[in-house]
């Protein structure tokens, strides 16, 4: 029984999302006949596909205490480098599709390790990112370039059928999404890297001192960042067949608000990938119940999104600071105990 | 040589070398590139160039640093201005403009040159809503032990959202004169906003430096606990500073649809906060908190500003220059942090030995 309850404890936070998400769930089913279809749920994940690759970069990047304000205006910029490549230089989509992942890589690589070597906040860092990817999309065209290549025209209209649900089908793009999740989900729990993720999250002083490479983690989760937001912007521009600067405006916004909501915590060193996917999946169950409503205008999304961000910050905080009270004479014995052994080393140094 | 040194080592601690230092650089590349730039004429009475120019469309940017400048030097950031302008912006124009609840208005009646509500009244509801709107980020951030970075967040997530639900969604415009007055109006030939800012600045100011008030700041800022522990309400502190930061961005937002004659929700105040932020950042004050200089993020402001007008006068599309500004800002940081500072201190020594 204490076993069971340690358990829960552990899970609480994502499966209070996922309360949360099955309750509005029920209760638009209970309300709209629309959304009793399986497909109104695939829709879900088919319309936040791209929310949902962005967020879970967001959720590494999150994990170890950074945050990254670049990736609406990546995704925004992904779409018009490829739309402009595609159309107006002619390369072929094999072509392009790398060299986009690319440069989300390189971009996140660099604002990471500008981060890490400068000690600049990832904030500020990230911030004049964004500032310069969307001005770049300016750069590229100040109009929308509509996307005619033919394998994005394909990749477009596939549908894929799923078993045992009769006219049920996902796009490509909520495929990609979920193979995401499970990647990142495998990285993040079953890997060195994911336990240094972790570890650094926690303390990264700590980290340092055991010998982990912080250096090398903090940039590479900045250019996982970066390659799930370049890749997020060709699912986008796949979905929209077309690139333009102002798209994907506040996603960055929302994409953080999902990692909360999913039950990471924004300090970082704690939270579950799979989370993530609930979070984003509430984000797009508010929004299509305000759709499905019909009458409440779409700024309420917004509004709710916001109020259920602060619920879910109040409640971690709740609990960190119910830990933190706990735990105080432990953290101030142990952090004599770390100057102590840092004057030691000092001393055989 | 010891003299020069040491005139040196003071000139470079002050806080007001590196913004006056960036706005001279910017102020030199307009004076090769920028044909008149600096050419002052009087148009209707009043001066316009590029410089006035820079000096009204910063007057929004200014208060908004002011505001910021003592959030952050408590260690905390207040994301929510931009959406706050936006607040502050709808209800001085609903008032004014009665768009309000699906009234069906006929056409003639919106452009008429008349108001609503007494302007006095419209000026302080925006005031006092966006103080609230401070208020509620204090309390968040002081009471509820929420970090401001996410407690601003929400604000900065669900404000636009509250103030398309004032404008009931639509971009309202005003058509009543005096209002204008306050965005667009003229004093001894300089703008009117200017007046505002520097009224707003100096009673900030006085507040801040000639009480114990902008000490505690600095001292929050450094260290929270043995702040609380050496008598000082921490918690109030912090609750003044962001409900006198969502009052600065009140005003900025009352300059901002006064200057454009409307009210847009998605629009106004759009990347403010990045702009206010990066203004105080470039005025040497740390986003870790503890020293402040009020001056020297108005002179951050101001440096922002000019990099956006240059853009505008070269020639460069509005949203294009956010690459460029991204580019300055990201030169600039990286020259304050200390790792570049030390590497330019070992630089100069060693020149100044070699001499």
């Amino acid at each position: 029984m204490t076993a069971r309850l340690k358990i829960d404890r552990k899970y609480v936070s994502i499966l209070a999302t996922i309360i949360v998400f099955v309750i509005l769930y029920v209760y638009g089913a209970v309300l709209y006949k629309g959304m009793r279809q399986p497909q109104a749920f695939f829709n879900l994940l088919i319309n936040n596909a791209f929310l949902l690759i962005t967020s879970i970069g967001m959720t590494f990047v999150i994990l170890t205490g950074g945050i990254d304000l670049s990736v609406g205006a990546m995704i925004a910029l992904t779409s018009v480098a490829s739309a402009a490549l595609l159309e107006n230089a002619g390369l072929s989509a094999y072509v392009v599709i790398p060299l986009m992942l690319l440069m989300g890589i390189t971009f996140g690589a660099t604002m990471g390790a500008i981060t890490h070597y400068f000690k600049v906040q990832p904030f500020i860092v990230t911030l004049a990112g964004m500032f310069f990817a969307r001005g770049m999309c300016f750069f590229i065209s100040l109009d929308a370039i509509p996307i005619r290549d033919p394998v994005y025209r394909t990749l477009a209209l596939t549908r894929i059928q799923i078993p045992f649900f009769e006219r049920a089908f996902l796009s490509i793009g909520a495929v990609v999404a979920l193979v995401v999740l499970v990647v990142g989900m495998y990285i993040a729990h079953y890997t060195r890297f994911g336990r240094t993720v972790y570890a650094i999250g926690g303390n990264e002083q700590s980290a340092r001192l055991m010998g982990l490479s912080v250096a090398r983690t903090k940039i590479s989760v900045y250019a996982i960042s970066g390659f799930c937001s370049a890749l997020a912007g060709i699912v986008f521009s796949i979905s929209l067949l077309s690139g333009h600067g102002l798209y994907a405006r506040w996603v960055e916004l929302d994409a953080i608000a999902s990692t909360v909501i999913g039950g990471t915590l924004l300090t970082g060193g704690y939270g579950y990938v799979f989370g993530t996917l609930f979070g984003v999946l509430v984000t797009g169950l508010i929004q299509m119940l305000i759709q499905f409503n019909g009458e409440l205008s779409s700024w309420w999304t917004r509004i709710a999104v916001g109020a259920l961000t602060l619920i879910f910050i109040g409640v971690q905080s709740y609990f960190a600071y119910r830990r933190e009270g706990r735990t105080l004479n432990i953290t101030a014995t142990a952090e004599t105990e770390s100057q102590a052994h840092a004057v030691s080393t000092a001393e055989v140094v | 040589m010891n003299d020069s040194t040491f005139s040196w080592h003071r000139l470079r601690d002050s806080q007001l070398f590196w913004p006056l230092l960036a706005l001279a650089l910017i102020m030199l590349f307009n004076l090769i590139f920028t044909p008149n730039f600096y050419n002052i004429e009087i148009k209707d009475g009043h001066l316009s160039g590029f410089l006035i120019d820079i000096l009204n469309r910063g007057s929004i940017l200014m208060l908004v640093a002011i505001g910021m400048t003592m959030v952050i030097a408590t260690g905390g950031v207040d994301l929510s201005v931009g959406a706050v302008v936006a607040i502050s912006a709808a209800t001085a124009t609903v008032l004014i403009n009665p768009a309000l609840a699906n009234q069906l208005i006929s056409s003639e009646e919106l452009i008429q040159d008349v108001t609503r509500t007494p302007l006095w009244l419209c000026v302080l509801a925006a005031l006092t809503v966006s103080t609230i709107c401070g208020i509620w980020n204090g309390l968040l951030v002081s009471r509820a032990r929420i970090q401001p970075m996410v407690a601003t967040l929400v604000l900065m997530v669900a404000g636009r959202g509250i103030a398309q639900l004032i404008t009931n969604g639509q971009i309202i415009t005003v058509y009543y004169s005096p209002y204008f007055f306050i965005g667009n109006g003229y004093l001894l030939g300089l703008p009117f906003s200017l007046y505002i800012v520097a009224i707003v600045f100096l009673i900030v100011w006085l507040f801040a430096r000639r009480t114990a008030f902008g000490l505690f700041v600095e001292s929050v800022g450094i260290n929270a606990r043995s702040s609380f522990f050496s008598g000082i309400n921490e918690q109030n502190i912090k609750l003044i500073v962001y409900t006198l930061c969502g009052f600065c961005a009140g005003v900025a937002g009352l300059i901002y649809s006064s200057n454009v004659k409307s009210a847009d929700a998605n629009n106004a105040g759009l990347d403010l906060e990045l702009d206010a932020i990066l203004a105080v950042v470039i005025g040497g004050t740390l986003m870790s908190g503890g020293r402040f200089s009020l001056l020297a993020s108005v002179i951050g402001a101001l440096f922002i500003q000019s990099v956006t007008t240059t853009m505008y006068a070269v020639g460069v599309p509005a949203m294009a220059a956010m690459a460029i500004k991204g580019v300055v800002v990201l030169i600039v940081v990286l020259l304050y942090s200390d790792q570049t500072k030390n590497v330019l201190t070992h630089m100069i020594e060693r020149v100044g030995v070699g001499s």
